[in-house]
Parts: C-alpha cells; sequence; structure tokens
C-alpha cells in the first residue's frame, strides 16, 4: 500500500534583516546579495527556538489535514539547533500538540537534511504498519559565528509533515539516498558557532551529493526530469540550487515555486522542506515533484513525490508558505538589533 | 533555578502549553486555571476538562520597561490581562510592538519561550499571544 504525506505545515519567523545590512557592518563592498541571490534572511524572535517553530509548524500541519492527534505513533526532529543537548525536542512537540503517550519520540541530526532523514524513518514505520501516522520535522534557528560567511544566510524556519498510508495528499514514490564521509561542515560539542571549509562546501559536498542522489533515485525508478513538475533543491544559498538544477537536467521554471532563500535565507533542516510546502500551496492532483536535500558531513536524500487528489480536501485558513514570506507580514531590523536577538552580545 | 522547579514547570505544562482549564457541565462556567469544584455548584459540580482556544481580548495591560534581569533583554514587552473567548481571564505576553496593543485588541495564542532556568536550567515553554 502506497504511503506518503498526509498534511504539512510551515513556520516562519517574522523578522527579517537584509543581506546588505549584514554585508555595510562587516565591510563587505562586493555585491553580496546579487552573488548569493539571496536578499533577507528570517530571525527568530528572543522567545523562539527549534522547539517553538517546530510545534507551531507541527499545530499548522494537525489543522490543515484535521489529524486526530491521538493517531501519531511517532515523532522525529530533525534539527542542528535543538536547545537541548540531552532532552529530546520531539518530546516537547508531542505535548504541545496533543498526541497521547503511546509516542515514540527521538531527535535526528543530520546538517541539513535531518528533516528529511526523519521523513524516511516515518515512511518505515508506516509502511511496516507499526504506526498509523507519525510526523516529521524539519526546524533550525542556525547558527554563525559574526563575520563568517554564513551570517549571510543562516536563518530560522520549520517544516512539518504527518506521514501516513491513508487519505494522501501526496504519494512518496520512491526514495534514495547518497552519504559519505565529507567534513564540510561541522560543530563541535559545547562549540556556539559551526565551522566549514569555505568552498569546499560546493563540488565535494553539496554538487557531488545532491547529482548522485537525484541520479541515483532517477536511475532507480526509470524517470527523467521531464516527467517532473516541479523540483525542489537544498537552498543554501540561491545560486547552487539554480546550479545544480541545469546540471541534472531542471528547467528554472521546475524549481522557481519552491526557490524560497532569496526571501527568508536558509533555514537549514527546514531549507527544502519549506521549498517543497511553497510547491505542495499550488499543486495540483497528478503533478509530481522531485525533491533532493543536503546535509553537510555529508548526505542527500532524494524523493519522488505525486500529488493525489488528497491535496484538495485540505483544511483552509492555515498559512500558506508565502503568508509568512508576504512583505507586510514582514518586520526588518538592523544589525545590532540582530545581535541582541541573536544572543550574539555577550554582556 | 530562576523561575520554578522542575516538578513545578511539570505539573503546569498542560495549562501551559495548550490552555487546558476546565469547564462545569452543571452550570457551564469555564474555568482556567482549572478548578476541581465549581463554586456556582459545589456538590453538584460536574467538571470537564478543556482546551482553551486561546482567542481573546485585551482587558487592560502595562508596558514594561524595567524588567527583571531574565526579561532585560525584551523590554519594552506588554504584559495583559486577556479575557479569553469562553469567559475566564488569564495574564500573558503580548508580542508585539506596545503600540500595537491597546484595551480590546483581539489576540490569539503562540508557542514561545516562557523563561530559562539560567544557561543550566531547564527551558520553559508555554503560551503568549499575538494581535490577530
Amino acid at each position: 500500500m502506497p504511503a506518503g504525506i498526509v498534511s504539512y505545515g510551515v513556520y516562519i519567523p517574522k523578522y527579517r534583516i537584509r543581506v546588505e545590512e549584514i554585508a555595510r557592518v562587516w565591510g563587505d563592498e562586493s555585491d553580496v546579495s546579487g552573488n548569493l541571490n539571496v536578499f533577507k534572511k528570517s530571525v527568530p524572535d528572543v522567545d523562539e527556538d527549534a522547539v517553538t517553530i517546530a510545534v507551531e509548524a507541527s499545530r499548522n500541519a494537525i489543522r490543515r489535514g484535521r489529524i486526530d492527534p491521538a493517531r501519531i505513533g511517532v515523532i522525529y526532529a530533525g534539527s542542528e539547533s535543538h536547545p537541548y543537548a540531552v532532552k529530546p525536542t520531539g518530546t516537547i512537540v508531542g505535548e504541545a500538540i496533543g498526541t497521547n503517550t503511546d509516542l515514540t519520540a527521538a531527535d535526528f541530526e543530520f546538517a541539513c537534511k535531518a528533516g528529511t532523514a526523519a521523513i524516511q524513518a516515518c515512511l518505515g514505520l508506516v509502511s511496516a504498519g507499526m504506526v498509523d501516522l507519525g510526523m516529521a520535522i524539519g526546524s533550525d534557528t542556525s547558527q554563525s559565528a559574526p563575520g563568517d560567511a554564513l551570517e549571510y544566510t543562516a536563518a530560522a524556519g520549520g517544516a512539518a509533515y504527518v506521514i501516513g498510508k491513508d487519505d494522501l495528499i501526496a504519494e512518496i514514490e520512491d526514495f534514495y539516498s547518497f552519504t559519505t564521509d565529507t567534513p564540510d561542515f561541522w560543530r563541535r560539542e559545547g562549540r556556539p558557532y559551526p565551522e566549514h571549509g569555505g568552498r569546499f562546501t560546493g563540488e565535494p559536498a553539496y554538487f557531488r551529493h545532491v547529482t548522485n542522489a537525484a541520479r541515483g533515485l532517477m536511475r532507480k525508478i526509470g524517470v527523467s526530469p521531464e516527467d517532473y513538475d516541479y523540483a525542489v533543491f537544498h537552498q543554501p544559498n540561491g545560486k547552487f540550487p539554480l546550479r545544480v538544477a541545469r546540471q541534472l537536467g531542471f528547467t528554472k521554471e521546475q524549481i522557481y515555486q519552491g526557490l524560497v532563500v532569496p526571501e527568508i535565507g536558509n533555514t537549514y533542516s527546514g531549507s527544502c522542506l519549506i521549498g517543497l510546502a511553497a510547491t505542495l500551496d499550488v499543486a495540483r492532483p497528478g503533478d509530481r515533484i522531485f525533491v533532493v536535500s543536503f546535509g553537510s558531513g555529508a548526505g542527500s536524500d532524494a524523493f519522488s513525490i505525486m500529488v493525489k487528489d488528497g491535496i484538495d480536501k485540505l483544511g483552509n485558513g492555515v498559512p500558506l508558505v508565502r503568508d509568512y514570506t508576504s512583505e507586510t507580514k514582514n518586520e526588518y531590523m538592523d544589525y545590532a538589533m540582530y545581535a541582541k536577538y541573536k544572543g550574539k552580545l555577550r554582556l | 533555578m530562576t523561575m520554578s522547579t522542575a516538578p513545578r514547570f511539570w505539573r503546569h505544562i498542560p495549562q501551559r502549553y495548550n490552555l487546558i482549564g476546565t469547564h462545569c457541565v452543571n452550570c457551564g462556567e469555564y474555568y482556567f486555571p482549572p478548578r476541581e469544584i465549581c463554586p456556582n455548584c459545589r456538590r453538584d459540580t460536574v467538571m470537564e476538562d478543556y482546551k482553551f482556544e486561546g482567542t481573546g481580548t485585551v482587558v487592560t495591560y502595562t508596558v514594561i520597561h524595567n524588567a527583571t534581569e531574565d526579561f532585560e533583554r525584551q523590554t519594552p514587552y506588554t504584559l495583559a490581562i486577556i479575557r479569553l473567548d469562553e469567559g475566564p481571564r488569564l495574564t500573558g505576553q503580548v508580542m508585539a510592538d506596545p503600540d500595537d496593543v491597546e484595551i480590546g485588541t483581539k489576540v490569539k495564542p503562540i508557542f514561545r519561550i516562557l523563561g530559562k532556568g539560567g544557561e543550566k536550567g531547564i527551558i520553559y515553554y508555554g503560551t503568549k499571544f499575538v494581535p490577530v
């Protein structure tokens, strides 16, 4: 019996800082926004973290699909900014969305692809008939050292997907993963900010893993880019997904709907899951979506998704991605306020 | 520990996360925080748990400019008495520019960090509000 997505929800904080403002502070006179194809990034409020974002996204998923939370038997929460080193994010989400105690939960970490790894794990339990529904979450308030190149894009946001076998809005036809030991980006225990290999994170990391996962899946199920209406690739900036799409044979038209990074930055574990949500926001039954995540360290998960009739039965009144990215819903801050909100000022 | 002990916070999780109160089926009154005995009905109380929607109206408010250490990075912020649509009143933080909050403002709930037990303690999550 096919399995896939029963509902989904997203959450993106309302605050934004312009990339140009960050460049101004650090004296970078190059066209950073143009070079990255990122113009602003989301900033969490002082009382938001990966847990609160996960809860808001999960509640949106529950409302959109009119899901009885008691049916959820597993919560896997992916993040690289879990607020507790020891104390699972998933337990707090479960309590906050009203699951019962007949529940298994665990936190995932795989840089920017922990959310898609959570979807894979939920799919396994659902497909085996061991749980009725699973909740897979990708949520981050990503960190970046002051003045580091990551600071231009490291943003906050998340998405939650309810995985099941009945009342599908989209069937996950198959997935394929490509994983190696590639130290392009890391954060040691107890350190506040990640380190990275600079340009090394391009070819040997992002492009190698995304293209291998994508080609592996296409080979596995015998498809080509023309078979898809939409494609979503992990979005560390606005250039990489465009370039990798071109390398693989996808068109700009296929990826523009899910390309959210120019407006919100890189939401790490939320990145391609928010891009997928933006695509599902407009998708019609019969549309086919190709999704490839990337997590530094490194690995990629590729998914082939077929939109089903159930998408027309979802509840209204739940925020779409564009409701969070709408210019009228955003509040801009300067670097000083950003530094205060992100706790970069040590008193 | 600056806010409460772990057991004390744990006991209040249903109220703080999901605004779980009570409803007297006998007279129809709603209570938050929850009561076991309805003061209207006393021995005739028929109480049930009730999850409030969390939508309500600002009855009155104050803007905090000089906060305790835990909240000094959030100043100025708004504390309001909010009348939930079902009737009970509670005190909550309204996360908005203080100029955007006034008596009669309609609000809805959001899930946020209420406080932290310093660098090492528990993170206290719960409900705050934003204007609708």
